[in-house]
């Protein structure tokens, strides 16, 4: 810290704070001794997994703790002045003007019967006195000021007209419109796709520089903070377990916990054969299960008794960094040069016949406008996939990717028989399924072809037992019937995806998350799957156990030399993972090909934004800045030509938004649809690379 | 402490407090009951022993409500309520009380001695015992309102699924249909359809699922339209499950939670319902006790002062019935909504 900074007064103090929840089980301590100092001007990452309190320290900030939660010790000095002395007025004067919060779900901060220019007129009426006509004026300026395109047009409209991207805007723009010193970010692009994520994360570093508000930035995703933060805070089970700026915390991590983190992120590197994910052992301990001294303890593989478990442990200074500290006892004891821990290596999986082909599959949905006495509404076509071909071998992992309406879920759909092609062939061995709904398959068709979900709470029904739920597909599929067969099979399939067996008699209220998608997962394979479809399936769990998971459903896969098609967004799991890759847009394949194809140049230009979009949390990587302008187009209302031509930075008018771009194939299966020349597409730069040797020296 | 508590008690109440066993005492409890009040005249001598075993299975599921429900003291007291009705029900042969039927000393006001005869709430203008007549009359109520109340349920449910499950057509067709039977006023209806079928116990359960079936479809079919998005009926779907099995196995077990409170409000209008119909002329018949009935006969004697016990008693029975099932409806909401 410079000699200047240290004169400074703290935007934001928070010394020996502590938060607990009062329930009918009793007091609940939910972030015990957390310490964090912000300066003007910087922005504080606050990582961690559900459960590990990062969202009460957000709302103990803002004094906004619901009649059950209480600080119970320490202070909050904001700008020098402890809140918690703090009138009811003197607080109410400083949210919203002062401090102000972003929160995940855009559509939930905004009223959705007032329009966005009221919405936004309040806050300047409110704390700065003024005027409807120069507050709505200086909401106008605001929304120019977020990037947004007509902002007039948009003052007018309510939240539901405009896209979930353009919502997160108008929120953040409504929280600067008092000019805070402090903006606290609660996963602000958790609920968006990632391509827009990277506009607003832009948003928020440009907002940084320009305003200098110093911000509290919440996240799951350590590539995000790498983005946007200059310190860094982890968290773990209440505690904060390593604070320090986001360089030495990246690069010299000195918590086992933090270490586990990036060990069971996918980095560029890691590879599904040669170097395999970890998992951190566990799961979370729930917040009144806590063990004694280190929460982390029980999961650590440099636990010792009588060290580890002795009683509250402080936090360290790490030596020659007073910035850098840490809560591990042992952390001086432990060779920190070693590299991240790696998993066994495993043989590559030799991929067989072609299982799965689909030629031109089409799927068009004709909406019919009217009711029950409406005759002769109008009609439209939404066309939710346009001419998909590709073609998936045994035992390979075909990886889907696309943000949200480019049809991967419609082409699940059809693929599961519960829509009808419109057009084109999928075939499954030699079974034609696009036209054979799923109740004229007939029970071996369908166990060939199963499915993960992607919501871990919404994949079993809450009413029924686990084993009462696997059961039902083993005697569906006819793998067996006689009770006591059956009760083998679904303890053996308990045994395989790791879950103690008499998990069969509990319901899935007593289950984690986690446990909750490996069910799913033992469920998909009941009946020998010839072909998987996993949707997202471990989006939704914390990064901790992720990997677990991954490496689970990989296992399985390997045993059992299954195909799986993984529909995902997110470019750094499927590059783990993935043999080869379809990228898809607005219903069209726009690129597909080997992973390492993908993800080297030629590039599609869509690909190219995808990639530079995903954050990625290692120092090492140098990636290029590439911000796609706009929103994804409604696929009732798909533009002309090449679908992305409303996004691309490439766009050649007159032709690429006139007429659809051929198919450029560059070998070995790598397909591109764009108009640009072969030769162009070829010239394109890596999107990510290691930084220069003289970089790294530095 | 709560949690050793249970450790040390007897394990019975625990083993009792499963499903099957609750279903079973409620069996036990409800179908002596029925056949008492609907079929008590077939039963012939037999008709004396029948309720004996429901008094206890009354006790023990109240026993069992109570440790169920102590987290909310409203449900508690609703469900105090309603079970000492059904108690009252059950035990009523085995009282010692006065033939509810036999005119004994017209116009006696409560607490009043006559003869060797001590009248506790007074008797009627025909003179009979109206302790007697409260107890007895508590037993109508309560089959036929529970019984109209269930049938509208699996009818109401049954649409609701369909309506919401397979959509389409099925749902314009029905969901038409309950927006015409909902655009009539309630009593309007119910009076149009007893007043076409005869009045009896068998009608009431008929116009009270006319009256209450399409509000019933209307809360399964939200609520199916909702679940059926989630993950575990696609996973049902693409293992190719019939449609019946999904809207009985994977969707109703699942909206259970909102309609169990939905009907313990629904008790309550059905009973006001009933009441209601027997006042009018158009529910039970006379002479047997109702309490609506005893409403209805004594409503010009109890113009005078001196006589409005006759129309107080039945009306706070009524009363206290309906709160109890409004107060059990909000403790199980207040229960649900905790967790």
């Amino acid at each position: 810290m410079s000699a200047e900074a240290a004169e400074q007064v703290p935007v934001l103090e928070c010394r020996n704070l502590c938060i607990s929840y009062y329930t009918r089980a009793g007091e609940i301590p939910a972030v015990v001794d957390f310490n964090l100092k912000l300066m003007p001007g910087e922005a504080h990452g606050i990582v961690g997994e559900s459960g590990c309190g990062k969202s009460t320290v957000a709302l103990a900030i803002m004094q906004y703790m619901g009649r059950n939660g209480a600080i119970v010790g320490g202070e909050i000095l904001f700008e020098g002045r402890d809140m918690r002395q703090m009138s009811e007025e003197e607080l109410r004067q400083i949210r919203g003007s002062r401090i102000a919060m972003v929160y995940q779900e855009p559509m939930a901060s905004l009223n959705p019967s007032m329009t966005i220019g009221d919405q936004l007129a309040e806050v300047p009426i409110y704390h700065d006195g003024l005027s409807e006509r120069e507050a709505l004026a200086r909401a106008e300026e605001m929304l120019a000021k977020v990037r947004l395109p007509d902002p007039k047009r948009i003052l007018a409209s309510y939240p539901h007209q405009i896209s979930g991207g353009q919502q997160q805007r108008v929120v953040i723009a409504m929280a600067l419109l008092s000019n805070p010193k402090l903006l606290l970010l609660d996963e602000p692009t958790t609920a968006l796709d990632v391509t827009v994520e990277a506009g607003i994360v832009e948003l928020i570093n440009e907002i940084a520089e320009e305003f200098g508000t110093s911000m509290i930035y919440i996240s799951h995703n350590l590539g995000l903070i790498l983005e946007t933060c200059d310190r860094l805070t982890v968290m773990y089970s209440g505690e904060a377990v390593e604070v320090g700026d986001i360089h030495d915390v990246f690069d010299e991590m000195r918590h086992p916990y933090t270490r586990g983190l990036f060990g069971s992120i996918p980095l560029p590197g890691a590879d599904k054969n040669a170097h395999p994910l970890v998992a951190i052992p566990g799961q979370l301990p729930l917040p009144h299960e806590r063990p004694r001294g280190c929460n982390f303890g029980p999961r650590c593989t440099f636990f010792r008794t009588g060290v580890c478990d002795a009683g509250p442990l402080p936090m360290h200074a790490v030596p020659g960094d007073a910035d850098h500290r840490v809560r591990c006892e042992r952390f001086e004891e432990i060779d920190w040069n070693r590299d991240l821990p790696k998993g066994e290596a495993k043989p590559p999986v030799e991929p067989g016949d072609v299982v799965l082909s689909v030629e031109d599959m089409t799927k068009h949905y004709l909406i019919e406008e009217g009711g029950l006495f409406v005759v002769g509404g109008s009609e439209r076509v939404v066309k939710a996939n346009e001419k998909l071909s590709f073609t998936a071998r045994e035992a390979e992992t075909v990886a889907i990717v696309g943000e949200s309406g480019c049809g991967k879920s419609t082409f699940a759909k059809v693929l599961m028989g519960l829509e009808d092609a419109t057009d084109g062939k999928v075939m499954l061995g030699n079974v034609e399924l696009g036209g054979l709904p799923v109740q004229r398959r007939n029970a071996e068709t369908i166990s060939k072809l199963q499915m993960v979900f992607q919501n871990p709470f919404d994949t079993l029904n809450p009413s029924h037992s686990v084993g009462s739920q696997i059961a039902r597909v083993i005697r569906k599929f006819g793998v067996a019937s006689k009770d006591e067969e059956v009760e083998a099979i679904v303890h053996r399939l308990l045994d395989t995806v790791k879950l103690p067996r008499d998990f069969a008699r509990r319901k899935p209220r007593q289950l984690s998350g986690g446990q909750k998608q490996r069910v799913g997962i033992a469920r998909a394979f009941a009946g020998n799957p010839k072909v998987v479809i996993a949707d997202e399936p471990v989006s939704a769990l914390d990064v901790s156990v992720q990997a677990a998971v991954t490496e689970l459903l990989m296992d399985i896969q390997r045993q059992n030399r299954t195909t799986m098609l993984f529909i995902s967004h997110d470019l750094s799991v499927v590059r783990y993972l993935a043999d080869r890759v379809v990228v898809m847009y607005l219903g069209r394949i726009m690129e597909q090909g080997t992973t390492e194809d993908i993800f080297a140049p030629p590039y599609h230009p869509y690909t190219e934004a995808l990639l530079a979009a995903v954050p990625i949390a290692d120092t090492r990587i140098e990636k290029r800045h590439i911000v796609l302008k706009g929103e994804i187009p409604s696929p009732t209302n798909p533009p002309k030509g090449c679908p992305f031509s409303t996004r691309c930075p490439y766009m050649m008018p007159g032709t690429c938004d006139a007429e659809l771009p051929p198919l450029r194939d560059f070998g070995e299966g790598h397909r591109i649809l764009c108009h640009l020349d072969p030769a162009e597409l070829t010239a394109m730069e890596p999107v990510i690379k290691p930084k220069s040797e003289a970089a790294e020296r530095l | 402490m709560a949690v050793t508590e249970i450790q040390s008690g007897p394990s019975l109440l625990d083993r009792l407090s499963r499903p099957k066993p609750v279903i079973a005492l409620a069996l036990l409890l409800w179908l002596p009951l029925t056949a008492y009040v609907m079929f008590g005249h077939r039963l012939g001598s037999g008709a004396q022993n029948v309720l004996l075993p429901a008094i206890p299975a009354t006790v023990l599921l109240y026993v069992l409500g109570v440790r169920a429900f102590r987290e909310s003291r409203v449900a508690v007291i609703g469900l105090t309520l309603v079970f000492f009705w059904l108690l009252m029900a059950v035990s009523a042969p085995y009282l010692p009380l006065m033939d509810p039927n036999k005119p004994i000393a017209p116009f006696t006001t409560p607490f009043t001695e006559r003869g060797d005869l001590f009248f506790w709430l007074g008797t009627d203008f025909k003179g009979r015992d109206m302790l007697s007549r409260m107890i007895w009359g508590c037993q109508r109520v309560l089959v036929w309102g529970v019984t109209a109340t269930m049938v509208a349920y699996v009818v109401g449910a049954m649409f609701g699924l369909i309506s919401g499950y397979l959509a389409g057509w099925w749902d314009e067709i029905i969901s038409f249909v309950a927006n015409v039977l909902l655009s009539f006023p309630v009593m309007v209806l119910f009076i149009v359809i007893l007043n076409y079928l005869g009045p009896s116990g068998f009608n009431i359960v008929v116009a009270v699922t006319f009256a209450s079936a399409p509000a019933i479809m209307r809360i399964v079919r939200g609520l199916a339209l909702d679940i059926k998005t989630r993950d575990y009926v696609y996973a049902a779907q693409t293992r190719g499950e019939h449609p019946l099995y999904i809207m009985i196995f994977e969707l109703l077990p699942n909206v259970r939670g909102p309609i169990i409170v939905d009907a313990c409000l629904r008790l309550g209008y059905t009973t006001v319902a009933i009441t209601t119909l027997t006042f009018l002329g158009l529910g039970l018949q006379p002479p047997d006790p109702d309490w609506g009935l005893m409403i209805r006969e004594s409503a010009r004697t109890a113009m005078l002062w001196k006589f409005s016990y006759m129309l107080l008693v039945p009306a706070l029975a009524v009363s206290s019935l309906i709160l109890g099932f409004n107060l059990l409806a909000d403790g199980l909401r207040e229960m649900s909504l905790r967790d």
